[in-house]
């Protein structure tokens, strides 16, 4: 038998006492380079783009033809915006950038390797709140500057408001897509049931509404009676918004700890 | 398959296959490096057992396997995927102790350090180059000349060439190669490979095998999956037979395979006097029984090699035409059960 020649000698495995942090922050960068590449790279990220567009086009027909209405920017930027475009594109990038992989199974890869789960999970959330954030926030920005004429606190307030949400929905979706292998379908059901029915006939329900969070949130700032029909205070906002950004990532960490293969086919 | 209701005969034929067997799988490489690894690339497993509801997957293994290259061999369905899955920590055994160099793998990340796996499914970074590949890895395991490092993996595994290249455009055997050097760029003292040859045309195939035994040869512990005789038998000294959850042989390859090869055997014989035939193989020392059935003669023979010499001697000598000879049991599975069944193969 020939054998492959293979280099004799170790290959300088780690030194200990290296800074953790900085190197944490390597893993980190590594994950989300590699993040970023799949997810902006399938096809399907085609899709991120086209609620925004929308979004901007309807901005800028509404605006040549009722360019001193003050009621519809608050309804299309902020009601619209907020329930539609918000959490359908942060539920498709959300579930991508950590689902994708645990779909085709090339988490492996990353997860054979010393990298606490933490680091995985913070480094993908963070992907999935900066393109939430780009296909979502800055558009909103935009939509407002247009509709309002300029920096107005409407147009700010949907700003801050669409990145608190990327910054809430990543959360939830992200979790949403460890626990489960039918992400979309739990968070769309979410989305639509939870958000788009129960929260608006039943009060209490917004209290778990990551969309009225973010209305409150957009509300608070804009608070000029903008009528952005937020169903709960910005404190309230606030404060929900971090608990239920913690507790999923935590949930999402100890899930992701605890990832199994399939064994067998039995 | 289910595990849950075939264990009859096992104790016995597994002590039969070690008994037989000239070591066990700590047996090893024996090379100088071997012996400066120790017990830091030892696996144990035991009484490890894991279950899916009421389905058994893999059923009180106990084992140690050490430097050098170890085949674990048995039919598709057996638990070889479900064990290589808990010695890698990406499945919780259901019961029993299992530590590799002497840490629990599940739940335990930097078991990583000493770990290396190379799944089944071939799902990886498409959008990578290889060379991107291998150094994302490194730099993941966090050493400090990630570069270097990446460079020297690629190397053994023969890839240079092709490092720089996407691998959406590798051939199946390009990815699993390139695969390997992602698990081997921290030097683990382990690897684990499932169904490594899974795809392969023969020239990879052969590639993939001196490469394990080279690996071994440095005194690594590798473990492998395969449900093919002959892979193994090319690679591996050692095996670990898994049939239906449980480990039904463990030792030497060789002694394994006597074991294997020396079982009786039924054969399908068509003929153009089936009846002619049978009254003469039934005076044979070579057969146990013969019946006439709707399809030819079913024969028993206890020795594979002496009947496939005399049959064709006794048809030309009888003038009777031998139209068709099948083995009736060559499936792994039934080669498999014979090492678990003192009663011999049984007919599926």
């Amino acid at each position: 038998m020939n054998h492959t020649a293979v280099p004799a000698g170790p290959l300088t495995p780690g030194a200990p006492g290296e800074s953790s942090q900085t190197m944490f922050g390597d893993q980190g960068r590594v994950i989300a380079s590699i993040t970023m590449r799949a997810t902006m790279g399938r096809k399907r990220a085609l899709l991120f783009a086209i609620p925004a567009v929308i979004l901007l086009l309807v901005t800028v027909l509404l605006k040549l033809a009722h360019p001193h209405d003050p009621t519809w920017p608050s309804q299309v930027d902020g009601i619209f915006g907020f329930t539609v475009v918000l959490p359908l594109t942060a539920l498709i990038i959300g579930t991508s950038v950590l689902g994708a992989e645990v779909d085709d199974g090339s988490i492996v890869h990353l997860l054979a390797t010393p990298v606490p789960r933490w680091v995985v999970i913070w480094s993908k959330y963070v992907v999935a709140v900066v393109l939430t954030a780009a296909f979502v926030a800055v558009p909103e920005l935009l939509a407002g500057l247009i509709a309002t004429g300029g920096l107005t606190k409407l147009a700010a307030g949907l700003f801050v408001g669409a990145l608190a949400g990327s910054v809430i929905y990543n959360a939830v979706f992200v979790m949403l897509s460890v626990v489960t292998t039918r992400a979309i379908a739990y968070g769309l059901a979410y989305v639509v049931v939870w958000e788009g029915l129960l929260a608006n006939f039943v009060s209490g329900a917004r209290l778990l509404s990551v969309g009225h969070y973010s209305l409150g949130v957009a509300n608070g700032i804009a608070h000029d009676g903008s009528n952005l029909n937020a169903g709960i205070s910005l404190g309230t906002s606030v404060v929900m918004g971090l608990i239920v950004t913690a507790a999923t990532i935590v949930i999402a960490v100890r899930a992701l700890s605890s990832f199994s293969l399939k064994g067998d086919a039995i | 398959m289910s595990g849950g209701g075939r264990s009859a005969g096992a104790g016995g034929a597994r002590g039969r296959a070690r008994s037989a067997g000239a070591g066990q799988a700590e047996r090893g490489g024996g090379t100088s490096r071997a012996r400066g690894r120790g017990k830091q690339s030892t696996v144990e497993l035991r009484n490890v057992s894991r279950w899916y509801g009421n389905v058994v997957a893999v059923n009180d293994i106990t084992m140690t396997i050490g430097p050098g290259v170890t085949g674990l061999l048995g039919p598709n369905g057996a638990g070889k995927s479900t064990l290589l899955h808990m010695i890698a920590g990406f499945l919780a055994p259901s019961r029993g102790e299992l530590t590799v160099a002497g840490a629990a793998s599940w739940r335990n990340p930097d078991i990583y350090r000493t770990l290396g796996l190379v799944p089944e499914r071939d799902s990886v970074y498409a959008f990578l180059t290889g060379a991107e590949f291998v150094t994302a890895s490194a730099r993941l395991h966090k050493l400090p000349a990630p570069g270097a490092a990446a460079r020297r993996a690629i190397e053994m595994v023969e890839m240079t060439g092709a490092q720089d290249r996407k691998i959406s455009t590798y051939s199946k055997g390009m990815r699993q190669r390139i695969r390997v050097a992602g698990s081997l760029v921290h030097d683990p003292e382990v690897l684990l490979l499932d169904e490594p040859f899974n795809g392969m045309d023969p020239r990879q195939r052969l590639h993939m095998m001196d490469l394990l035994h080279s690996l071994g040869e440095q005194g690594r512990t590798i473990l492998f999956s395969s449900h093919i005789l002959e892979e193994v038998e090319r690679v591996s000294g050692t095996i670990q037979v898994m049939v239906a959850g449980r480990l039904a042989a463990s030792g030497d390859f060789r002694a394994i395979r006597r074991l294997m090869t020396t079982r009786p055997h039924v054969f399908l014989v068509r003929t153009s006097d089936d009846r002619a035939l049978g009254a003469t193989l039934i005076g044979r020392p070579a057969v146990t029984g013969v019946e006439v059935t709707d399809h030819g003669l079913s024969v028993r023979a206890s020795d594979y090699g002496t009947f496939s010499r005399e049959i064709a001697a006794l048809t030309k000598n009888q003038g009777i035409r031998l139209r068709e000879l099948l083995p009736e049991d060559e499936s792994l599975e039934s080669v498999f059960a014979y090492l678990i069944d003192a009663d011999g193969p049984r007919a599926r």
